[in-house]
């Protein structure tokens, strides 16, 4: 038969049923008419001529339906009645229907929000036309996607292998639209940013290359869709109206469209200016300095162009670069990366943590398969009598199979359309969700229609998986033993696919418990670890002067004035003041020399310090231990000479010793000496998880920098605390924007990553402790149920409880040994991934291993609670009776 | 009624196909002139022919229309496609082949064994 003509039956079938079953009918009618003809021709009366015709043709109905059958058209209708059917057998089992359905939505939901994270984070580029041809430019070993102004310029020039490179950087500024001022995220952007990028405007323009006439010629900003719509509601007017950013009058030009986020993932701006004013947003031009890299360097690969070609193409740039300027651009090597998150420096963690994270969900959807599939092999076996006699009253096998399938297929959509809206929810909320507080970090992970289609994919392959379970169990069944002797005809084979599924789930689920715990414990350490501060009573208050234009002298000035104000304030027992604080995003370092060395090339180095520019009063407001020497003074400014303050690990790197470093000298790359006076305690400057790092601490009068901190020490309520503060700032200049925040609050940017994953984790282990508890469930009420009147018939005969008991489970309780002890054991192996994120995370601890065992048995004694208590309860008379 | 003999499964498609190669017919008709050019030797239940029928026009053998019969009634007429001649002849030789075959097996004796 052609292709073409069975498709158009079945096309037919499917749309003109009607039609069909009309002409079907006429022409069955005007068979027997002519039959009626006929025998009325040979004088039989009309009457008794149509009734022997109608008769002489058979069963009408019958011949009608296989017609039909025959026309191919049928297909659709058994489907129908099999829906119809298999809606009809869930209801009959709520209590089954339920369980299936919130397993696999569990499992779905989990999936889709990992999936959707993943596809908002890796998968998805930058949302802009072209985004395949984006590159990040990537810097050293380290893969560091920081890089100068002037290098970039060289770079955009001598290239031969993209067509165009754009630079950005991101800055805090105050913004003034006539009220009072507030702090704004920007992107610093170069003049061919939105044309490079291929974009639109959403309304009014872009700034171009050709606005770009040196530094600050271009008092230009784009505003983002969602500031615009959240500051200037949506008022299609803000086009051409002059703001003050830091002071200084910017004109907008324009507003971007709603999808276009920029170009780092994680960070949604408020709006773009020009990066040849940089001095006016940050307070300092470093347009011309090579050594000072803070920019990210964005390159559109020309079409045809490989990526291996550019990187070789952009080295080439680069020894070009490091002949020239030797000092500046030592020996550096360019790499190409994803952008949209940092190149590699976000982008390496988050993906790891993300593939960890999917493999994790994918074991959560085998588990609650697996899970599946001994449900639906154990309702397959509770259904064999039924199963057995549609088989005996000529059912097909097939048919029987279609219909089992058709079951589990509408318990997976089922279970899938209830796991998305759930995932909906929780994604929609991640989206809107700003984790860090002093920072605009955003998770764009709203689902999209390939969220949509992986999540009905994997319901629908799921539902065949478990669904096609029991199929063997359909094939081999034979009605006649079934019907006549009960459901437990054969005995169990030594290790059957059940118990694999078991094992496996429990495997699956112990290791998901480990995992978390590990994870939940490095939380909870984390809190209270060493972080060289305490972050406990003590307010921090974050500005940079440079919102409000204060240069040169002033700078100094207004934090005194600050200071002073602050430390006056009633209940604040000490006051500090640095340019940034530890733990929180932004970091600085400086490369350390021995006093010793002469050649100040970064390759004679002795470190690479993290540098914190401080006030005299900071180490006692922050909490950081002195252990020798002294603190700074007012004395230590500009005119005397240079200090430094220095943990112990900077000390044990420079000086073998800590003992050995108070009074001891070393050199900064300008070639400085300075003195070391005072020695602190080791802390955490970056991240949780760091490697100790060295660090260095210089009197801010010999460093000076706008970028203000003040840490603010007192047991007062910290909300009238800020409300003091706020005040009290304000009235010193109420137009310098800042922000009030309690230490506590500013240490969720450090526990950022170790809480999400956390929350990930428990949130992983607590769906795979679910699955485990009704996996064994599942299986301890199967066997129970089908040895129940041997059970009977053993209690009958004066069987103990325990017999019972071990007779009843003791295979079921075995196989959750057995898949504990490995899941843990496996865990542990994984933990050790983990490490990498949570902090202190070592599965090698006690309290985790018992935790495990205590939780995986605690499952296990909840999950066979009905099932022992229902084998406990088998009366004898009446399960014999009712045989 | 015990001169008609029961059909074999199989053959009635190729009476069928048979039928309708002398001559456009509807349902009737092929019934009618199954019973012709059988000699009325083939008991073929009236219904029953109508799932051939269907299954015939499926497998791309047969075309149908509509159209008015001699009996000036409204019935729908049976054509065979190209396909269906082509199989026409197949299955008359296969069918041939088998008859001379069985033919053949039956008149065995046992002196030719």
């Amino acid at each position: 038969m052609s292709l073409f003509a069975s498709i158009r039956t079945l096309a037919s079938g499917l749309f003109l049923r009607h039609k069909v079953d009309r002409e079907m009918n006429e022409e069955l009618r005007s068979h027997i008419a002519h039959r009626a003809d006929d025998l009325e021709r040979s004088g039989v009366p009309r009457t008794e001529a149509e009734r022997r015709a109608a008769v002489e043709f058979g069963g009408r109905v019958r011949f009608e339906q296989e017609s039909k059958e025959q026309m191919g058209g049928r297909f659709v209708e058994t489907l129908l009645a099999d829906i119809r059917f298999g809606f009809r057998m869930l209801r009959k089992t709520p209590g089954f229907t339920s369980a299936a359905v919130i397993t696999l939505a569990l499992a779905i939901g989990a999936n889709a929000v990992v999936f959707s994270v993943l596809n908002g984070l890796v998968l998805r580029t930058v949302n802009v036309p072209q985004g395949q041809r984006l590159f990040t430019i990537e810097r050293g070993k380290d893969h560091s996607p920081q890089q100068s102004y002037p290098d970039y310029l060289d770079l955009r020039e001598r290239n031969r292998s993209f067509d165009d490179m754009l630079a950005f950087t991101i800055a805090p500024v105050g913004l003034d639209t006539g009220g009072s001022a507030s702090s704004a995220w920007v992107y610093e952007a170069s003049g061919n940013y939105f044309d490079m990028l291929g974009l639109q405007p959403y309304l009014g323009r872009f700034f171009h290359g050709s606005d770009e006439h040196g530094p600050n010629s271009s008092p230009y900003i784009v505003l983002t869709y969602s500031y615009w719509r959240s500051h200037f509601q949506s008022d299609p007017s803000v086009v051409g109206r002059m703001v003050q950013v830091n002071k200084h009058p910017y004109t907008i030009l324009g507003v971007a469209a709603p999808d276009f986020r920029g170009t780092e993932l994680f960070f949604l701006p408020d709006f773009w200016v020009p990066i040849v004013n940089q001095e006016q947003i940050e307070g300092w031009n470093g347009l011309n300095n090579r050594g000072g890299r803070g920019m990210y360097i964005l390159g559109q690969l020309k079409n045809g162009v490989l990526q291996a070609q550019a990187v070789a193409d952009l080295n080439s740039v680069a020894a070009y670069l490091s002949k020239t300027y030797p000092k500046d651009d030592g020996d550096s090597t360019l790499n190409l990366a994803r952008p949209g998150l940092m190149g590699d420096m976000l982008g390496g963690p988050v993906r790891g943590f993300l593939s960890g994270l999917t493999l994790l969900a994918g074991l959560i959807l085998l588990a609650a398969c697996a899970n599946l599939g001994s449900l639906f092999a154990a309702r397959a076996a509770d259904r064999a009598k039924e199963i057995a006699l549609r088989l005996a009253l000529g059912s097909s096998r097939s048919r029987i199979l279609r219909q089992l399938l058709t079951e589990a297929v509408i318990v997976s959509i089922l279970g899938g359309v209830v796991g998305m809206l759930a995932a909906v929810a929780l994604l929609r909320w991640l989206s809107a969700w700003q984790p860090v507080p002093s920072f605009p970090i955003v998770l764009p992970v709203n689902p999209d229609a390939r969220v949509y289609a992986v999540a009905l994919l994997l319901a629908l392959v799921s539902g065949v998986l478990f669904g096609l379970v029991p199929v063997r169990q359909v094939l081999r069944s034979d009605p006649y033993q079934t019907v006549k002797a009960g459901a437990n005809g054969t005995a169990g084979r030594r290790i059957t696919f059940r118990d694999v599924m078991l094992v496996l789930q429990i495997v699956a689920c112990a290791v998901l418990v480990t995992s978390s715990l590990v994870a939940v414990l490095g939380l909870a350490r984390s809190v209270h670890a060493q972080f060289g501060f305490s972050p406990q009573n003590a307010m921090l208050v974050s500005t940079d002067l440079d919102m409000a234009d204060y240069r040169g002298d002033r700078v100094p000035q207004m934090q005194k004035r600050l200071l002073d104000a602050v430390e006056d304030i009633p209940g604040v027992s000490s006051a500090g003041l640095s340019d940034r604080v530890p733990l929180a995003l932004g970091w600085g370092t400086s490369t350390i020399f021995k006093d010793s060395t002469t050649d100040l090339r970064s390759s004679a180095a002795a470190a690479e310090a993290m540098v914190y520019n401080i006030s005299p009063g900071y180490l006692e407001a922050a909490g950081t231990q002195l252990l020798t020497g002294r603190i700074f003074t007012s004395h230590d400014d500009a005119k005397s000479p240079r200090v430094a303050v220095v943990n112990r690990e900077f000390a044990r790197k420079i000086f073998g010793s800590p003992e050995n470093a108070v009074g001891g000298y070393f050199k900064l790359s300008g070639g400085e000496r300075i003195q070391i006076v005072g020695l602190v305690e080791d802390g955490k400057y970056m991240t949780l998880t760091e490697d100790q790092q060295p660090a260095v601490f210089f009197p801010i009068l010999q460093s000076p920098s706008s970028a203000t901190w003040l840490e603010v020490r007192s047991n007062r309520d910290p909300q009238q605390l800020a409300m003091a503060l706020d005040s009290t700032i304000r009235g010193l200049d109420p137009g310098l924007p800042f922000k009030i925040i309690t230490w506590n609050k500013e240490m969720d940017t450090a526990l950022f990553t170790s809480r999400v994953a956390t929350v990930s984790l428990g949130v992983l282990g607590t769906m795979g402790a679910m699955l485990a508890v009704t996996g064994i469930f599942g299986m301890a009420s199967f066997t129970v149920s089908r040895r129940l009147r041997e059970l009977g018939i053993r209690i009958a005969l004066g069987a103990q409880r325990k017999e019972v008991l071990s007779a009843a489970l003791g295979r079921t309780l075995w196989l959750m040994m057995f898949g504990s002890i490995s899941g843990l054991l496996l865990g542990l192996a994984a933990t050790k991934a983990l490490a990498l994120i949570v902090y202190q995370a070592t599965p090698r601890d006690p309290l985790v291993l018992a935790g495990v065992v205590v939780a995986m048995f605690v499952f296990g004694l909840i999950a066979t609670w009905i099932p022992a208590s229902r084998a406990l309860r088998a009366d004898p008379m009446m399960l014999l009776r009712e045989e | 009624m015990t001169d008609q003999a029961q059909l074999l499964p199989g053959t009635l498609d190729l009476l069928i196909l048979k039928a309708v190669s002398l001559g456009p017919l509807h349902g009737y008709g092929v019934l009618l002139r199954i019973g012709q050019i059988s000699g009325s030797a083939l008991l073929i239940e009236q219904g029953a022919l109508y799932p051939a029928l269907f299954r015939l026009v499926r497998q791309g053998l047969l075309t149908s229309s509509w159209g008015i019969s001699e009996n000036n009634r409204r019935a729908k007429f049976y054509e065979l496609t190209v396909t269906g001649r082509e199989r026409l002849n197949e299955e008359t030789d296969g069918w041939n082949r088998l008859a001379i075959a069985m033919a053949a097996a039956l008149r065995a004796t046992p002196e030719e064994v």
